[in-house]
């Protein structure tokens, strides 16, 4: 497979011509005393071959510990700071884990009190032990489902980093930053980017708000800076938005419409707008880089970069170097016979280019019709005062259900005031634009305004079940 | 603006965005015979919801769905009281 010849992140973050260091909120630690030192005091000895799960608070302790704990560790358990408690135990039992990394934030857990707990600080120590034998590290993530235990899912180093071009340039001069927490899928790829890439990161810290991180990327210079779609959408609502220059944005976790796109260029006109394509099971398939939604339909049918895609029922199939192992217990399988995975990802053929429809599970039955929320959602988001929406259905007792909109509007411009009357207006304006592009059964039945939308842990706008 | 003029403002637009013909709206129309059509009411049952702040359908359990427009509009005015 073709990829960063990252044989440790040990090594990896030796590499730099240029000082390079982890910031978050209140510390930053440089890469060279991390490439001398440890995080675990003496104690790193005792998480050699073990399942490790890594249960710390902040992402710069879990950023150190993933250093220290590849090639040492036989699997590390990441566990994201939205687990749910109550699933801890059987995350541990499945998984085989027999030893903890923590940190002073780690919330008090009964299924904690395994017999080896190692605590991580963001203070490195010069390391006095001698080398440790290397073994290959599992990589444990877990998927982002909403109830019951989460799945587990198996890469590896090199399943994580096939996607990132061998080509980047360890100039130290690269700043990564992210919107995403480090310990998913999502964000642990912007982590490996800039530890194996050469470059910096700036991590977020828990509870800090938009404007405050927005401030600090700006301090410190960011130059590659990746979020979802929602993410980006809350962060263009944030006047110190203009404080940061990034020469790459970049988008992935939910389908990239047309009209983020279009605001992040005319925010951004100087920076490549890329969206990706990715999922904690399939891996990184694609990039998108023309600054247009969806993706060109000849990436169907031919394998690009080792990526593989095909279209089975409507959905996306993905066969590729990096592609996850399997599942943790091996119960469930990830692929079909032909070593694709079904990435739930439903898209359609218009011209000579594919778009992202919405999740199979997402679909809304209005009297028998099927509608994906998100292809509403993009519609509405064309609109130049609205900012983001979200499409849910709404029971009725005639259809089962109907869709309804929530819409957040661009913040108020002087002279261009949101009052009642011009509320009024505006929601004729939406559903006119709606009933211009869609079948009649999409067009929501009523649009409200709303001040904001939620937006999960992990990045994703929080869609519940109507 | 009273709720059962709200109510025919709103059938009459609906069935405009529809591509829909109304029956005259009279008190003892058969509303399976008005013109609109199931996805029609539900649209009308959403938009009455944000227009008069009720849903007098999805709110009660045992919603009986009225048979004339006379009753349909009574079941609004009451639920308003």
């Amino acid at each position: 497979m073709a990829g960063v010849d990252a044989p440790s992140l040990r090594a990896a973050i030796a590499n730099a011509k240029a000082p390079r260091f982890f910031w978050d909120r209140a510390a930053s630690i440089r890469f060279t005393d991390v490439g001398r030192g440890t995080s675990f005091g003496a104690r790193l000895a005792e998480l050699a071959g073990r399942a490790v799960l890594l249960a710390t608070a902040s992402q710069l302790t879990s950023a150190l510990a993933l250093i220290e704990l590849d090639g040492i560790a036989r699997r590390i358990v990441i566990l994201p700071p939205d687990a749910a408690a109550e699933h801890l135990g059987a995350v541990i039992a499945i998984a085989g884990v027999d030893a903890a990394v923590i940190d002073d934030g780690t919330p008090p857990n009964g299924a904690l009190a395994l017999p080896i707990r190692v605590p991580c600080a963001p203070t490195i120590v010069p390391m006095r032990a001698s080398p440790l034998p290397r073994v290959h590290t599992e990589w444990v993530l877990m998927t982002s489902g909403t109830t019951g235990v989460p799945k587990m899912v198996v890469h590896d180093l090199e399943s994580l980093t096939a996607a990132m071009r061998a080509s980047s340039p360890a100039d130290g001069a690269t700043v990564w930053g992210t919107f995403y927490d480090i310990r998913r899928y999502g964000g642990l790829q912007i982590y490996l980017r800039a530890v194996c890439g050469g470059a910096s990161l700036v991590l977020s810290s828990a509870g800090e708000p938009v404007a405050d991180r927005l401030a600090r990327l700006a301090q410190h210079g960011v130059t590659h800076l990746s979020g979802t779609p929602s993410q980006w959408r809350r962060a263009l609502m944030t006047p110190a938005i203009r404080a940061i220059v990034p020469r790459y944005v970049r988008l992935s976790g939910e389908i990239a419409d047309q009209a983020i796109l279009d605001s992040l260029r005319a925010a951004f006109p100087h920076a490549t707008i890329g969206h990706a394509y990715a999922s904690t099971e399939a891996g990184v398939a694609f990039d998108v880089n023309d600054g247009l939604a969806g993706f060109p339909a000849d990436y169907i049918g031919t394998v690009r970069d080792g990526v593989g895609m095909k279209i089975l029922d409507g959905s996306l199939r993905i066969r590729s170097g990096a592609a996850a192992a399997g599942y943790v217990g091996g119960e469930q399988t990830l692929t079909d016979a032909a070593g694709f995975v079904d990435t739930g990802d439903m898209v359609e053929r218009h011209g000579d280019r594919f778009y992202f429809a919405g999740r199979k599970g997402g679909i809304i039955n209005i009297g028998g019709l099927k509608v994906h929320p998100e292809e509403i959602e993009a519609v509405i988001n064309r609109h130049p005062l609205v900012r983001m929406s979200l499409v849910r259905p709404k029971r009725s007792p005639i259809t089962g259900s109907v869709v309804v909109a929530d819409v957040v509007l661009e913040a108020e411009r002087p002279g261009a005031a949101h009052r009642a009357a011009r509320q009024i207006e505006l929601k004729d304006d939406i559903l006119k634009l709606c009933r211009e592009a869609l079948p009649r059964h999409k067009v929501p039945a009523a649009i409200s305004f709303v001040p904001a939308l939620d937006v999960a842990a992990t990045g994703k706008l929080l869609r519940r079940q109507g | 603006m009273s709720v059962r003029l709200t109510i025919i403002e709103q059938m009459e637009l609906i069935a405009r965005e529809h591509g829909k013909i109304l029956a005259p709206l009279k008190e003892d129309l058969v509303l399976a015979d008005c013109g609109l059509d199931s996805l029609g009411f539900a649209v009308l049952v959403a938009r009455l919801e944000d227009k008069l702040g009720i849903d007098p359908f999805t709110a009660a359990e045992d919603a009986v769905f009225p048979v004339t427009l006379g009753d349909f509009v009574k079941v609004y005015e009451h639920g308003r009281r």
